[in-house]
């Protein structure tokens, strides 16, 4: 490999992990400010994604729009895009107990993968979205640092805000919230609503995850990527980094996105008829390191630094 | 109304299907109080087993079952001696998320050893019977009558064992049942082993019934805990239930909408059923 | 004949103790009532007793032997018998079921011994398939009672068993105690109705912040005027 295709690959490898730092930074609001289990983690991310691709694609497409407008546009409209719609489940939810909402957001997340594939007028179906154009194209053209400019700044954005708000009052009735249900309602927190503005939040940012995504590869479809590998990869991410910690969740976001590249590395030196089943062999060793990190370091790389307690709620 | 009839009678099938893994989900969380996420795909785990002993031994699938029984039992006993056991101390949140990556492992590994491709036990179309208007497959009577048979049994290991009366016992209050000296780590294993052996002939009965694939138990796990959670969680009778209603209420739904969106029939009953009773139809743990 | 020892026991939940060098004796066919203000740790001794909790510190014994650490089953099949306060019956079965989960490591004893609860509390006999989540407190606690009992216990331990119950069902309660005690079952007691427990009682213990205070046979504490004025009620 030449010294720009290393470093075109780094590029690359750095801004997926940046796009997961978003996506493992949302979960961390929802689950590790205020544990709120949320397996539907790849639909907020694909509802972002083709909320994105919709808004800022050349018009004619076989889908709803393109409306044709800047990126940044379209990264704040995914973010709006995910928090309407986790508003909506939200309201209907975030009453639920941690395991029984961890159920319904499977079935949002289900409810999202069908409607992407089968609305066709909105989202061209399984053929998907091509030409999403690429961040700053006017001033980087295809240079692949563009992106990953925009990856970083978007992970240093989210990062400032939540550290802001994990250290303010909000984010203290939300630990508060997690860490005791009763002690915070019996403090006269209106535990509901702030419950349902971590899922929001969470949620939209894990849109902004989504849009990042679409304007890295250029195209997406419904089977583009697996959901449910997703939803896992952030989640291992966030347990490996530190739940409740946001640098940890960056930390994780970037550990197990090196650890899952090296997979590919590894299995791309299997013998060429089992080259179809590689991704089952990397899906299998994350589930295995995902079961050695929850026996023997539970806690993560940066555990949250206040002490904090099993939620059995 | 043969429509209605037709889709009757391919909802109490599906129905069944649930029923099996429900029960699993069910007797897991009153017994370990954790959603067993990884039950889908022990169905995968246990279709995929009788499909070795069709296609390697040659035997037909209803000889099939019992094999593909014991061995997603044992997987499940393994499981919870490698996987869970050690965690159980933990939160029953850890727990989840330890299934959940434990769901993904047995897809892949079952993945990695079939491959990715569909696969039918014994190829062909078999005609079905036609009573009236409704037409009914020959899988679709063996799985009906299996489902009952199995439900029957286990309703008999319940009331008349003393390891089933143990673990109601246990379901109902596990602190009492230890001072009246169950061992609990007895009873758990009893649990996995119905619970892994129920998943298996829901999983054997969906292949019947649509086809074999790596993703067939992940795609049942929502409308199962829907069917369980309707049921009253932790109340393995309400599973049955539970399975029927959904089964039904998914069939019946696609007279209305898409046939597409019939997974959002059992999401609908889950909201709806954890807000308006908590505890669900039956009143299950809360 | 069984004798319990509980030795400079310390214990708790997690990282706090709530038990902090508890001391007490239970002789063979002895009633012992443990007194005490609220959180003074004597449902915790109880749960200790029985290997429900961790015991980090002293030991407990029964004729000799340390239980400590053994698991709640374990301990049930050394011939312990346990009512907890509360959850202290099998709500989704019936009566029978719930004597029969009693006997659950004397299956063959299991006919005999639920005539014997049954002649103890008759209104079970009549209602031996009414599932208990039905029944009324007096009756649920007649349950409980009669559970402990089908192991055929030589030492039974009580948390609070007539807490909730109405003045003259907590007198019958007592009334069966003392039968119970009369076949030769010795008895630890937690009671907040001090003042009849004591009457009943061989020796009483009071305890505070998970220690044993005081120990003296019960008309000695119901006669000690500081005891009379912290937990008699005056």
């Amino acid at each position: 490999m030449d010294w720009a295709g290393l470093a075109g690959y780094g590029a690359f490898f750095l801004t997926m992990a940046g796009i997961y730092a978003v996506l493992a930074l949302g979960l961390n609001v929802q689950w590790g400010f205020t544990g709120q289990f949320n397996i539907g983690i790849a639909g907020f991310f694909a509802v972002g994604a083709y909320a994105s691709a919709i808004a800022t694609t050349a018009p004619g497409g076989a889908h709803l729009g393109g409306f044709d407008l800047p990126v940044w546009v379209g990264l704040a409209a995914a973010m709006a895009a995910s928090a309407v719609i986790a508003a909506a489940v939200g309201l209907l939810t975030v009453t639920l107990r941690a395991d029984y909402l961890a159920i319904a957001t499977i079935g949002i997340a289900e409810i999202l993968r069908l409607v992407l594939k089968n609305e066709a007028w909105l989202t061209n179906g399984v053929r998907g979205i091509a030409g999403i154009p690429r961040p700053l194209a006017e001033m980087a053209g295809d240079h692949p640092a563009a992106i990953l400019l925009v990856v970083l700044a978007a992970v240093a954005v989210v990062y400032l805000a939540l550290e802001r708000g994990r250290r303010s009052p909000w984010g203290r009735v939300l630990r508060a919230i997690r860490d005791n249900e009763p002690a915070a309602r019996a403090a006269g927190k209106n535990v509901l609503r702030f419950r349902l503005q971590a899922f929001v939040l969470g949620s939209a940012i894990m849109g902004l995850g989504g849009a990042l995504y679409a304007h890295t590869v250029g195209f997406i479809s419904p089977e583009a990527f697996g959901p449910e590998l997703v939803t896992f990869l952030v989640w291992v991410m966030l347990i490996a980094g530190g739940s409740g910690n946001n640098r940890g969740a960056v930390l994780g976001a970037l550990a197990i996105w090196l650890v899952w590249s090296g997979t590919e590395i590894l299995t791309g030196r299997l013998p060429p008829d089992m080259v179809t089943r590689a991704g089952a062999v990397r899906v299998l060793l994350i589930g295995v390191l995902v079961q050695v990190i929850l026996r023997w370091r539970p806690a993560g790389l940066l555990p949250e630094r206040s002490p904090r307690r099993d939620d059995d709620a | 109304m043969a429509d209605i009839l037709q889709l009757l009678v391919y909802g109490v099938v599906l129905g069944s299907i649930l029923t099996l893994g429900a029960i699993g989900v069910s007797l897991i969380y009153g017994i370990l109080r954790f959603a067993h996420f990884a039950h889908g795909d022990m169905m995968t785990v246990g279709a995929y087993a009788a499909l070795v002993a069709v296609a390697a031994a040659g035997l037909p699938v209803y000889a099939a079952l019992p094999l593909a029984m014991a061995a997603a039992a044992a997987v499940a006993v393994a499981i919870d001696r490698i996987v869970y056991r050690p965690l159980r101390r933990t939160s029953p949140m850890i727990l989840l998320i330890s299934s959940f990556g434990m769901a993904l492992v047995l897809r892949s590994a079952v993945q990695l050893v079939w491959g990715p491709a569909n696969r039918v036990y014994v190829p062909g179309i078999r005609v079905p019977y036609q009573v009236a208007d409704v037409r009914i497959g020959v899988d679709h009577l063996v799985i009906v009558a299996g489902a009952v048979v199995l439900v029957i049994a286990l309703h008999l290991f319940l009331r008349r064992t003393r390891t089933g009366k143990a673990m109601r016992a246990m379901a109902d209050n596990a602190e009492l049942a230890r001072i009246s000296g169950v061992d609990t780590e007895r009873v758990v294993l009893w649990t996995w082993v119905i619970g892994g052996a129920l998943a298996a002939a829901a999983g054997v009965f969906l292949a019947l019934d649509t086809r074999l694939h790596p993703t067939v138990g992940w795609h049942m796990l929502l409308p199962v805990f829907a069917a369980a959670i309707l049921g009253g969680i932790g109340k393995p009778y309400g599973a049955i239930a539970g399975g029927l209603t959904i089964g039904v209420a998914q069939e019946l739904s696609t007279a209305v909408i898409a046939p597409v969106y019939k997974p959002a029939v059992a999401f609908a009953v889950i909201v709806v059923v954890l807000i308006v009773r908590p505890r669900g139809l039956l009143g299950g743990r809360g | 004949m069984t004798a319990l020892r509980v030795e400079d026991v310390h214990g708790g939940y997690g990282g706090t103790d709530i038990l902090n060098g508890v001391s007490l004796a239970v002789d063979p066919g002895e009633v012992v009532v443990v007194i005490g203000p609220n959180g003074a740790g004597k449902s915790t001794l109880m749960r200790a007793i029985f290997g429900l909790i961790g015991v980090h510190r002293g030991r407990i014994t029964v004729d000799g032997r340390n239980i400590a650490g053994l698991r709640p089953d374990q301990v049930s099949g050394l011939g312990l018998g346990y009512v907890p306060q509360d959850d202290n019956t099998f709500a989704g079965m019936t009566v029978g079921e719930n004597l029969e989960m009693g006997a659950f490591l004397r299956p063959e004893h299991t006919a005999r011994r639920m005539a014997a609860v049954f002649d103890l509390f008759p209104r079970l006999a009549e209602r031996s398939h009414q599932r208990v989540g039905t029944m009324s407190g007096g009756e649920r606690q007649m349950v409980a009672l009669g559970r402990a009992l089908m192991t055929e216990p030589k030492l039974l331990l009580l948390d609070e068993p007539t807490a909730g119950l109405a003045p003259d069902l907590a007198a019958e309660t007592f009334e069966r105690i003392r039968a119970v005690n009369s076949q030769g079952v010795g008895i630890l007691m937690v009671e907040q109705n001090a003042r009849q427990a004591l009457a009943i009682a061989d020796r009483g213990v009071v305890m505070v912040m998970g220690r044993d205070r005081h120990t003296d046979t019960g008309p000695a504490l119901l006669a000690d005027p500081e005891v009379a004025s912290l937990f008699l009620g005056g």
